[in-house]
């Protein structure tokens, strides 16, 4: 009950700080993905179940803090947190590789699904623009940031995990 | 594990089933979800603000580090600046008494300079790379509505797209979906300037659909929203032209345009409490008065019209009554006959239904 509180406090910490990303961090006018790091790293962790629950709430309080249409993100990172999941059974506590290449992974989802949802819809066709400009700098942050997120990730799901395995 | 792995999957299908169901919502009904997100909204605000307080604070410490003599540099060209300005302005504060001389002279109220408007602090930028859009502290708590025009420093930054009582969104005009009405403030053609995510690295936005016949228009003149707009104030600052070209139709030409607000370090903003009351425009008055004048001509034709009737029925009131009830019968008379005949005109049908009614004026 205990750790739900806390994963629950994490997941709003993590909404609050992508939608309060300060300009001052970013580089290139690009931002890293604080939940998709989230939802990776804690999919790895615990499994499908808990990713996808956790990239659902994380995603919907994006959805509402952003006041862009409700469930776009939610679904998004939903199905990142559930797909990553499927990598619990190759998870090892000292291994930092891994993790990385989920976030990588999940990250350039998350960007082809943005440009797909809400630019190709409108006619904006310059994909590789789009990936060369937004998806791949956003792709190198996010691992950049991952490599110190996912640690701290990682002890509070330590911490929080009354059995230690 | 397996059994939680089967838990997965269900679980994954019934989110995407309330995702679906959700996106699917707020596209059918687009304010059905807002009571749920202005609450949460709502309560997040200060906690948003505080944050943003604290990268503010973070950002100005980074800022500190700054060497004095680069200070020292910018202190010096900023003094020669204001020396300029300074002789700049008091020309302008005679021609400004002036103007005011003018337009008392002229009785013209001076309708640009005195907006109602309102501070506000930017606590949210959005949630990705994406879109440009933002959110400021203040809400319907502070008059702010949706639709309010939102300024920083001497130029427009955008939109007010949804409000809660202690916040609203903004979208900004440099978001890929932002097209504002504008116009060429030397020569009054419009344009419409539109937010491209192509263009963020030249810093500058896209002006498309510019009319300009004559070739008054050039590079460097400065481009302020148009009257013609439904919902940005008139005369407000966009940007100043940096590019333009002819179009491929060559009736119109498009460019770019660099706005006149650091869109990077927006802080602080001006919302406009006033409204652009489209009805009120000066266009529309001329057509209610247009309007206003027909109807007074109608009126007078109807009284002569009507003069005329009575004249008539005081000769043969007989036959005008025959004649208002015969039409309905030959029509009804006439739609039977064009479904038996393949192709009746409508000369033929007024010849019948003028038969029609000869025929039931005769009878009576």
């Amino acid at each position: 009950m205990k750790r739900k509180l806390w994963l629950t406090i994490l997941c709003i910490v993590t909404a609050l700080l992508q939608t309060a990303w300060p300009s001052f961090l970013q580089i290139a006018s690009i931002r890293p993905n604080l939940v998709v790091i989230l939802t990776a790293s804690f999919a790895l962790m615990c499994g499908s179940r808990t990713g996808l629950l956790m990239g659902f709430g994380t995603g919907l309080l994006l959805d509402i803090f952003s006041g862009g249409t409700p469930g776009f993100y939610a679904l998004i990172y939903a199905w990142i947190g559930f797909l990553m999941g499927y990598a619990y059974r190759i998870f090892y506590d000292d291994d930092i590789k891994t993790p990385l290449l989920l976030i990588a992974g999940s990250d350039l989802i998350y960007g082809i699904y943005q440009y797909i949802g809400t630019f190709l819809l409108r006619g904006r066709i310059h994909v590789f623009f789009y990936l060369r400009r937004i998806i791949i700098p956003e792709v190198i942050y996010t691992v950049i940031l991952g490599v110190f997120v996912y640690q701290l990730n990682f002890l509070i799901n330590k911490k929080t995990t009354r059995k230690y395995f | 594990m397996n059994k939680q792995k089967k838990s997965g999957k269900t679980l994954i299908g019934v989110v995407t089933v309330i995702c679906v169901a959700l996106i699917a919502f707020s596209i059918i009904f687009p304010e059905g979800t807002d009571p749920v997100s202005s609450v949460v909204r709502m309560a997040v605000t200060p906690l948003q603000r505080s944050m943003n307080r604290f990268g503010n604070y973070l950002s100005g410490l980074s800022g500190n580090l700054s060497s004095s003599a680069s200070l020292k540099e910018e202190n010096k060209k900023l003094q020669e600046k204001v020396d300029i300005l300074t002789a700049e302005n008091s020309k302008l504060v005679l021609d400004k008494e002036e103007l005011q001389r003018l337009q008392t002279l002229l009785d013209l109220k001076n309708e640009y300079s005195d907006y109602d408007s309102v501070g506000a602090n930017v606590i949210s930028k959005g949630s990705g790379n994406w879109y440009n859009q933002f959110t400021i502290d203040k809400g319907s708590n502070d008059g702010i509505t949706v639709d309010c025009n939102v300024m920083a420093g001497a130029g427009l930054v955008g939109i007010v797209t949804k409000v809660g009582p202690n916040w609203a969104t903004v979208r900004s005009i440099i978001d890929d979906d932002s097209n504002v009405s504008a116009m060429v403030s030397t020569t009054s053609d419009t344009c419409i300037i539109a937010g491209n995510l192509q263009l963020i690295d030249q810093g500058t936005l896209s002006l498309v659909k510019l009319m300009d016949d004559n070739d008054h228009v050039h590079v460097g003149d400065k481009v302020v929203t148009s009257n013609i707009s439904e919902k940005y104030l008139p005369g407000i600052l966009i940007g100043y032209i940096s590019e333009l070209n002819n179009d491929a139709n060559n009736l119109t030409k498009s460019g770019q345009l660099t706005p006149a607000v650091d869109f990077r370090h927006l802080q602080e903003v001006l919302v406009i409490r006033t409204l652009k009351n489209y009805v009120a425009s000066t266009d529309d008055a001329e057509k209610d008065k247009a309007e206003r004048e027909d109807s007074v001509k109608k009126a007078a034709k109807a009284q002569e019209s009507e003069a005329a009737a009575q004249n008539q029925e005081a000769s043969d009131t007989d036959l005008s009554s025959a004649d208002v009830n015969a039409p309905a019968e030959a029509t009804q008379d006439n739609g039977a006959e064009a479904d038996a005949g393949e192709d009746v005109d409508v000369e033929a049908a007024q010849e019948a239904a003028q038969a029609a009614a000869q025929a039931a004026a005769g009878g009576q």
